[in-house]
């Protein structure tokens, strides 16, 4: 293979999820009306802002070289912190959610760093912990959350003509990316997924990273928790069931290789958006009426796009081995 | 443990008897026969035939599709499918007998068919994973990720996402029968279970499976067919998540793509890990799994018969896993 296809091979491979997405998004301009009308796209964004802000957590661990499965469940728990604390204010609950999610990534940082147990198993014990936790608070049911105190702004308020839980997923994300590209906590992050040995060796500080990741991912899901409370006012304890896997997949389509060491923040968010307009272009197609597709072909869709994309990916690192 | 498959090298064997090894070498073991003691203290009516059938009914699929995942994790892999298999096995079966599918000539074809279709679907779905793992090169935890999702949907998509409910007790006795008092379905489950662990320690296949998951270049080094070892493994785990999703639907009675089998990846990981098995592959112990899904199990059932909520009981299982991966964390310093 010469240098100028592998070149093009890496690119697609980069930028694949960003060039998906724009094909997608033109599909939708081209084929349906309204599909880029301000209705549609806010909704898409203000729906899809909850698990953008868990797959930046996902990201960043899965860089890392680990993984979250808790995070699905820790947003449940902070729904429902959220939700019983939303009377006495918008700040309560929104800091009460935050610190429930955050309570669970301690959980996780310290069995992982401390205890040295496999991330996988950590986060999936984690996860039925968190998801007990928010069931016993909930008294096994949905909590509603108080209209009074304005708390359902978060998830439904706008600010400037936009969605505020879009606005809190748009600074995270920024947020994120200046850190991964521009400090020496995100070089860490990327040296300990690329070799934890090698950067152990090299002095980082590979175990306290590593715990702040953790508790990064679970703050951030717990702030989902707190858009979802919001959103649909109520906090919902039995939510959140297959989040972390839907997190994973946008983050693996957003290129990012599971294996760690490598990854963007801003593929992730393009990763999300395109899983989320799956859905949204599967609901257009219905309203066209040519085809009744029902809602559980999303998932196989979404099951066959993930295919399509680790399948490229797969073969794409293959030729980068040969050509090294 | 009968057919733990790696053994401590000399250095570490003491003649003194030492507490902490034993422990930790026969933890699983150890946890449950106390909690069975504690059972028999505290729990009204433990002892009686009854608790005993609820108990290994309530385990059998997690023990079924937990063999295929002792297996999967043995070579270092993971499969997150199973559930999602098991819908969909779950779908097809009523859909045959019922004759929704395709006219069926005798009623008793439908029902053989409701038994063999589903499995061999399942199975071959595991091999699509194999493949993927295999051929595509794909992680597995990813790979296996692809059928979870999408799996699940087909499931659905079948049934249109209802509810099918049936009454045949002859498709039925898989889940419901008994021979001699004994609950079919615990018969299949004991049957796979010394099968496979006669397999892993017996077997030319078995070994491969170990040598594979303990050093995979190694493996191929030696000339170990490791592609096609890999894929006839996650096969076996397809298989057995079908025949767990038939006695699931068979025991409800109803077959509910929405839920048949949703968590048991979790459920079946779980009890791999409690039971010893190292997730990072290379040693694996079938008997352990059964043990380790016997402990979950009864810690639930123990903490339900004394009047804790169903929640609390979700904590403390998360509570046993880390424990036992810990323990045997330090088994191996």
């Amino acid at each position: 293979m010469n240098a100028i296809s592998l070149k093009l091979f890496q690119g697609i491979g980069r930028y694949g999820v960003l060039l998906a997405l724009v094909a997608l998004i033109l599909f939708g301009w081209l084929r349906y009306e309204n599909f880029l009308g301000a209705f549609n796209v806010l909704s898409v964004l203000r729906y899809n802002s909850m698990f953008a802000l868990v797959a930046l957590g996902m990201c960043f661990v899965i860089i890392t070289g680990g993984i979250d499965l808790s995070v699905g469940s820790t947003a449940a728990l902070g729904s429902v912190v959220a939700a019983l604390l939303s009377p006495y204010g918008v700040m309560p609950g929104l800091l009460g959610g935050l610190a429930a999610g955050l309570a669970v990534g301690a959980c996780n940082a310290f069995i992982i760093t401390r205890l040295n147990i496999l991330p996988f198993i950590t986060t999936l014990a984690t996860m039925l912990a968190a998801s007990g936790c928010a069931l016993l608070l909930a008294n096994n049911q949905s909590v509603s959350v108080s209209y009074e105190t304005g708390f359902v702004e978060l998830g439904q308020g706008d600010f400037l003509g936009f969605p505020i839980p879009a606005w809190i997923a748009l600074i995270t994300y920024l947020l994120g990316s200046l850190i991964i590209n521009f400090t020496s906590f995100g070089r860490t992050v990327l040296a300990i997924g690329g070799n934890e040995d090698a950067a152990r060796l090299m002095g980082l500080p590979a175990q306290r990273v590593k715990a702040l990741v953790y508790l990064a991912s679970g703050g951030l899901a717990g702030l989902a928790g707190v858009i979802l409370a919001a959103q649909f006012g109520a906090g919902q304890p039995i939510e959140g069931v297959g989040w972390e896997l839907f997190a994973i997949a946008a983050v693996v389509v957003g290129g990012t290789l599971l294996t760690g060491g490598v990854g963007s923040v801003a593929s992730t968010l393009a990763g999300v958006l395109l899983l989320g307009l799956i859905f949204n272009i599967l609901n257009f197609e219905n309203g066209l009426g040519w085809i009744s597709l029902s809602a559980y072909w999303q998932s196989v869709i979404r099951g066959a796009f993930l295919l399509l994309v680790v399948a490229i990916q797969a073969r794409l690192s293959m030729h980068t081995e040969e050509a090294a | 443990m009968a057919d733990t498959a790696a053994t401590l090298p000399p250095a570490h064997r003491s003649p003194r008897f030492d507490v902490r090894r034993v422990l930790t070498r026969h933890g699983a073991w150890i946890a449950l026969a106390l909690l069975i003691l504690v059972n028999f203290a505290i729990t009204p009516n433990f002892a009686t035939w009854q608790t005993l059938n609820v108990n290994l009914t309530q385990v059998c699929a997690i023990v079924i599709v937990g063999v295929g995942m002792t297996l999967v994790i043995a070579t270092g892999g993971i499969d997150l499918s199973v559930g999602a298999l098991m819908a969909i096995a779950g779908a097809l079966a009523p859909l045959i007998f019922l004759g929704k599918l395709f006219p069926l000539p005798h009623p008793a074809v439908g029902i053989a068919l409701a038994f063999v279709v589903p499995v061999l679907v399942a199975a071959a779905l595991g091999w699509f994973n194999g493949w993927l793992v295999t051929r595509i090169r794909i992680q597995p935890i990813i790979a296996t990720l692809v059928l979870f999702i999408a799996g699940r949907g087909i499931a659905q998509v079948f049934t249109n996402g209802n509810l099918q409910v049936f009454n045949l007790p002859s498709f039925q006795f898989i889940g419901l029968g008994r021979i001699f008092g004994i609950p079919f379905q615990a018969i299949l489950m004991i049957t796979i279970v010394v099968a496979a662990a006669w397999m892993l320690r017996r077997t030319v296949f078995g070994r491969q499976i170990l040598a594979i998951g303990g050093n995979e270049r190694a493996a191929r080094l030696s000339g170990i067919p490791v592609a096609s070892v890999k894929q006839r493994v996650y096969l076996i785990s397809g298989l057995l998540s079908g025949i767990a999703g038939l006695i699931v639907i068979a025991r409800n009675s109803a077959a509910d793509a929405n839920l048949v089998g949703l968590g048991m990846e979790l459920d079946a990981i779980a009890a791999v890990a409690v039971g010893g098995t190292l997730l990072t592959g290379g040693r694996a112990t079938v008997i352990g799994t059964l043990v380790g899904a016997l402990i979950i199990q009864l810690v639930r059932y123990t903490l339900l018969a004394n009047g804790v909520p169903d929640a609390a009981a979700l904590v403390a299982k998360a509570a046993i896993i880390v424990l036992a991966v810990w323990l045997q964390r330090q088994s191996h310093r």
